[in-house]
């Protein structure tokens, strides 16, 4: 489904990408784990086109990509849920809601619906401003968002960062029913445990490469993976 | 009461500083560039008025004053700030800087630096008499038209998608990106009704002057930034009582005889003083945190 060939991206004169290559096969819940800055929330904006690539491309059902208009990219079917959640705190959750689907003309009746049935509590609080939830709700808020686009690929950079354990299962859950629903899913986490054990496909980054590659079972027990990114 | 026709003649131009101040604290608000040009292109409408009031009828020239006003704030944006979106803020600012001479400069050229008259316009230049008070039409009017134009714009801000994609962007460019939203669009409706306002705010404005010189725009331009800091730029209800605040005291100090009629610039630029003082962030300004 998505296709990322030989992928460079730099930061003025520093490498952040190296040219990585990987596949995001349709249907599949693909994680992508390592260190911090090991350039994976950049691969993630170079997908959605949020930064231009120096060279490689990015192919999305078979069509080029490649340093296109971050508005063309949500239209083929591509969000991305940001790193920190980035709500937009002085619009209310249902305006939050609404925007994620700025593109789309039709009818959003369906979509509010299944979005609230994942979260009731958005439904709570659908007049609130949305800087006035907690961060978990802001994170169910962010993908509650991105769903708004009607995905077929959503890409969700640090889901889990500074939540508490209990909330980090509930959004490993929802993802994996999100998956279900047909939505492909490529997560980054530094919390490799949740991301290995929900993933159908992972690959390791180590500054600028993927160094591994494999079933998301199988790398959590790889005693390398173990030893750099489980802590045991 | 003697202080009447100073109040009333105070929330005439209350109402024209608002209009202006609107445009400096929305393009504030999304790009966080004082747009210094935003008062020359305000003195532009009224040189434009009068090139086309010559040849045209008013109920022509008036829509295309509009028009064209609404075209060079456009036209300004494009060619002056966008290319310079990535660059630190102060290159931004500058641009802006040489916008301003610029259009001085092309007015100067124009007008041979020769003051020129501004068209009367009938019925709003005339002269009523008001609870005993003589002064023309145009004071009651603009209220009423600010009042108006202020509420349509509360309501797009507040009620249409484009409104709410321009309190997405002024929060978050990247995030805005991610939504579909198209930056550089909302950018420009921002300046397209920046403009707007000022053409209008800049035929009520000079309906109280005779004539118009190319630094026209420089003294209500100042005053409305003036108004936009004081409200707390950024904030667009900020920038309306700010600029009503300050035209009514501004007129009312006149009351007080000639001696303070000379005072009465220099009291808005005090209070300038003062409240960059006392509250930097303006009556209703965000706290100063820097955009992430």
């Amino acid at each position: 489904m998505l296709k990322i060939r030989d992928l460079k991206v730099n930061y003025g004169a520093i490498e952040a990408v190296k040219g990585i290559s990987f596949d995001v096969p349709e249907g599949k819940i693909v994680t992508l784990i390592g260190a911090n800055g090991a350039g994976k929330s950049t691969v993630l904006k170079a997908v959605s086109g949020l930064v231009k690539p120096k060279s490689g491309s990015v192919s999305f059902m078979d069509e080029d990509i490649t340093s296109k208009d971050a508005a063309l990219i949500v239209g083929r079917g591509i969000t991305l849920v940001p790193e920190g959640r980035r709500i937009f705190s002085d619009l209310t959750v249902l305006e939050n809601l609404k925007i994620g689907a700025f593109l789309r003309r039709d009818s959003l009746t369906e979509d509010l619906n299944w979005v609230f049935q994942l979260f009731p509590r958005l439904k709570e609080r659908s007049w609130q401003h949305g800087g006035t939830l907690s961060g978990g709700e802001q994170q169910m808020l962010a993908v509650a968002r991105a769903l708004m686009s009607r995905p077929r690929l959503m890409m969700m950079d640090e889901p889990s960062l500074g939540l508490a354990p209990l909330i980090v299962r509930d959004i490993f859950d929802i993802i994996r029913e999100i998956n279900q629903r047909g939505v492909t899913i490529l997560l980054i986490e530094q919390n490799a445990n949740m991301a290995l054990g929900a993933a159908d496909l992972a690959y390791v980054m180590e500054t600028g490469r993927i160094t591994k590659s494999g079933p998301g079972s199988e790398l959590l027990r790889d005693p390398a993976v173990k030893a750099a990114y489980l802590g045991s | 009461m003697r202080y009447l026709p100073y109040i009333l003649a105070g929330i005439s131009v209350g109402g024209q500083y608002a209009l202006i101040a609107i445009g400096y604290t929305m393009v504030y608000g999304i790009l966080r560039l004082i747009n210094f040009a935003h008062g020359d292109i305000f003195m532009a409408a009224g040189l434009i008025m009068i090139y086309l009031s010559g040849p045209l009828t008013l109920w022509l020239s008036l829509p295309l004053v509009l028009v064209l006003t609404v075209l060079l704030g456009f036209v300004v944006e494009r060619v002056a700030y966008k290319p310079l979106r990535d660059a630190p803020r102060m290159s931004v600012m500058i641009s802006a800087i040489g916008v301003s001479y610029l259009v001085q400069n092309v007015a100067l050229y124009i007008t041979g630096g020769l003051a020129k008259t501004y068209p009367t316009i009938p019925w709003v230049s005339d002269t009523i008499n008001l609870f005993g008070a003589i002064t023309k039409r145009v004071t009651v009017i603009t209220p009423i038209l600010t009042a108006v134009l202020i509420a349509g714009l509360v309501l797009l801000i507040k009620k249409t998608k484009i409104g709410m994609a321009m309190r997405a962007v002024s929060r978050d460019f990247e995030t805005s990106r991610l939504m579909g939203i198209k930056i550089n669009a909302v950018i420009s409706v921002t300046f397209v009704i920046g403009s707007f306002l000022a053409a209008v705010g800049s035929a009520l404005y000079f309906a109280n002057y005779t004539a118009i010189v190319p630094t026209s725009g420089a003294m209500p331009g100042l005053k409305a930034f003036v108004a936009a800091v004081f409200g707390g730029i950024g904030s667009i209800p900020g920038a309306v009582i700010g600029a009503f605040l300050i035209g009514i005291s501004e007129n009312v100090i006149k009351s007080g005889g000639s001696g303070w009629t000379t005072f009465s610039d220099a009291f808005t630029f005090v209070l300038l003083i003062i409240i960059l003082v006392v509250r930097p962030t303006g009556l209703f300004g965000e706290k100063q945190t820097d955009k992430v």
